[in-house]
């Protein structure tokens, strides 16, 4: 990265005297450590129910790792690099949301609170405004339009510049890939979940959005990314991005394969 | 077919769906898989990015990139789909696979590379040679796969 950003990026200690970067990463790693300590306490509350799966569990973990890699190591090591910035886009947008909604939060929630607090989480899941953000139309356009803007706009410098931008648009990363994720596949119960066609052709458009972002990047580096380093930073967005994309559309077959088993067939079966 | 005594109707559009499986997973296997392992990776004629190249054709290429890993996995789970209803007549479905397959090289040489001239096959060569064997290996693959499709029928 360039003597520009890397100056920008060092600007760490404010008029306060803390250091505002070390300050988002703790309460960063914080927030994480309390959703790994929330999911065990429900885990627990609900011990007296049927069994909970235990792959679920392990996506909880797995993808909370992935967060605390992305806030942590990677994010120091990508105000120095395009490619690390990239890695750590990966696993907070992609990765980390598909792993947190295979882990299916809502119904472990729904199991574990008592009754009336279980209905208001539900109700709260109904409000009309939830109901719009998690269509996967509107989710796209924020996951997919927020890279747009970020890649594309001064918000990019702006980033590097301020501890707090930072922690806004990584924010938005992971909360829009977790929502966009969520609308599209998944174990939770959702009452709304659009037609098949619809999640399907949604999630098309946003590979083929997210790959074209992902090459014109080549050839528009954000200011003060060497061009080799946005060339790797690019391939890391471009592959990567279609590991995690080919898992969602065989999750979106696999819902597709198992709501139209056939019935089972009388006559055949007495043979 | 199975011991499943299927009527007329259900067996018809179990064949479609297997014809439908071959001719998408053919088609996304060539779009996908065969550009990306054969002509970025092994043959590297092919360059994941060309400075220069107009905005439309990323446009297009990014399209392209989706609908592939669509068809391709539609045409696996339809795959599946057909087995557990009716077993799979591989043969069939082997046919459909390379028609989809020389049908879509030829969609893809006849109508992007020429028509539309977005990109091509390698640069700074003759293309002469290169584009008879791409265009001969498609129609090759779909000649094949028609009579495959042919001589496996169904017969009423």
């Amino acid at each position: 990265m360039s003597a520009a950003l890397a100056s920008a990026g060092h600007d760490h200690v404010g008029a306060s005297g803390v250091d505002a970067w070390a300050l988002v990463e703790g309460v960063a790693l914080a927030a994480v450590a309390a959703a790994a300590l929330l999911y065990g306490i429900a885990l627990w509350a609900s011990r007296r129910r049927s069994p909970w799966p235990v792959a679920r569990s392990a996506c909880w973990y797995a993808g909370l790792a992935c967060v605390a890699l992305a806030v942590g190591p990677v994010a120091r090591a990508a105000h120095e690099s395009f490619t690390a910035h990239m890695v750590g886009h990966l696993l907070l947008g992609m990765l980390a949301p598909l792993l947190l909604v295979l882990a299916s939060p809502i119904a472990l929630a729904l199991r574990a609170l008592p009754v009336e607090e279980a209905r208001a989480l539900t109700r709260v899941l109904r409000w009309p405004v939830v109901r719009w953000v998690a269509h996967p139309i509107v989710a796209g356009v924020l996951d997919a339009g927020g890279l747009w803007l970020l890649y594309s706009t001064e918000l990019f410098a702006a980033m590097h510049g301020s501890a707090f931008v930072h922690a806004l648009v990584h924010l938005h990363v992971l909360l829009a890939g977790w929502v966009f994720t969520a609308s599209l596949v998944g174990p939770d119960p959702n009452p709304h979940r659009a037609s098949l066609a619809m999640r399907a052709s949604v999630l098309l458009a946003f590979i083929a959005a997210h790959s074209v972002l992902a090459k014109w990047l080549v050839a528009h580096p954000p200011a003060g990314v060497a061009p080799l380093d946005a060339q790797a930073g690019a391939q890391v967005m471009y592959y990567g991005g279609d590991a995690v994309d080919v898992a969602l559309l065989v999750l979106l077959g696999w819902g597709w394969f198992t709501a139209t088993r056939p019935r089972a067939r009388p006559v055949a079966a007495t043979t | 077919m199975t011991a499943t005594a299927a009527t007329p109707a259900t067996a018809a559009s179990t064949d479609r769906r297997l014809l439908a499986s071959g001719l998408l997973f053919g088609a996304g296997i060539a779009a996908s898989v065969v550009d990306l392992l054969v002509f970025h990776l092994l043959l590297q004629w092919h360059h994941f990015y060309d400075l220069g190249t107009h905005e439309a054709a990323l446009v297009g290429d990014g399209i392209f990139h989706a609908v592939a890993w669509g068809m391709t996995v539609a045409g696996l789970f339809l795959l599946a789909d057909a087995g557990r209803r009716a077993g799979i007549a591989w043969g069939r479905w082997w046919g459909a696979v390379l028609a989809g397959l020389g049908g879509f090289q030829l969609l893809d040489a006849g109508l992007l590379h020429k028509v539309l001239g977005l990109h091509q096959i390698r640069y700074g060569v003759d293309l002469l040679p290169y584009d008879l064997a791409w265009f001969g290996s498609a129609a090759v693959a779909l000649v094949v796969g028609l009579v495959i499709l042919w001589r496996t029928r169904r017969r009423a």
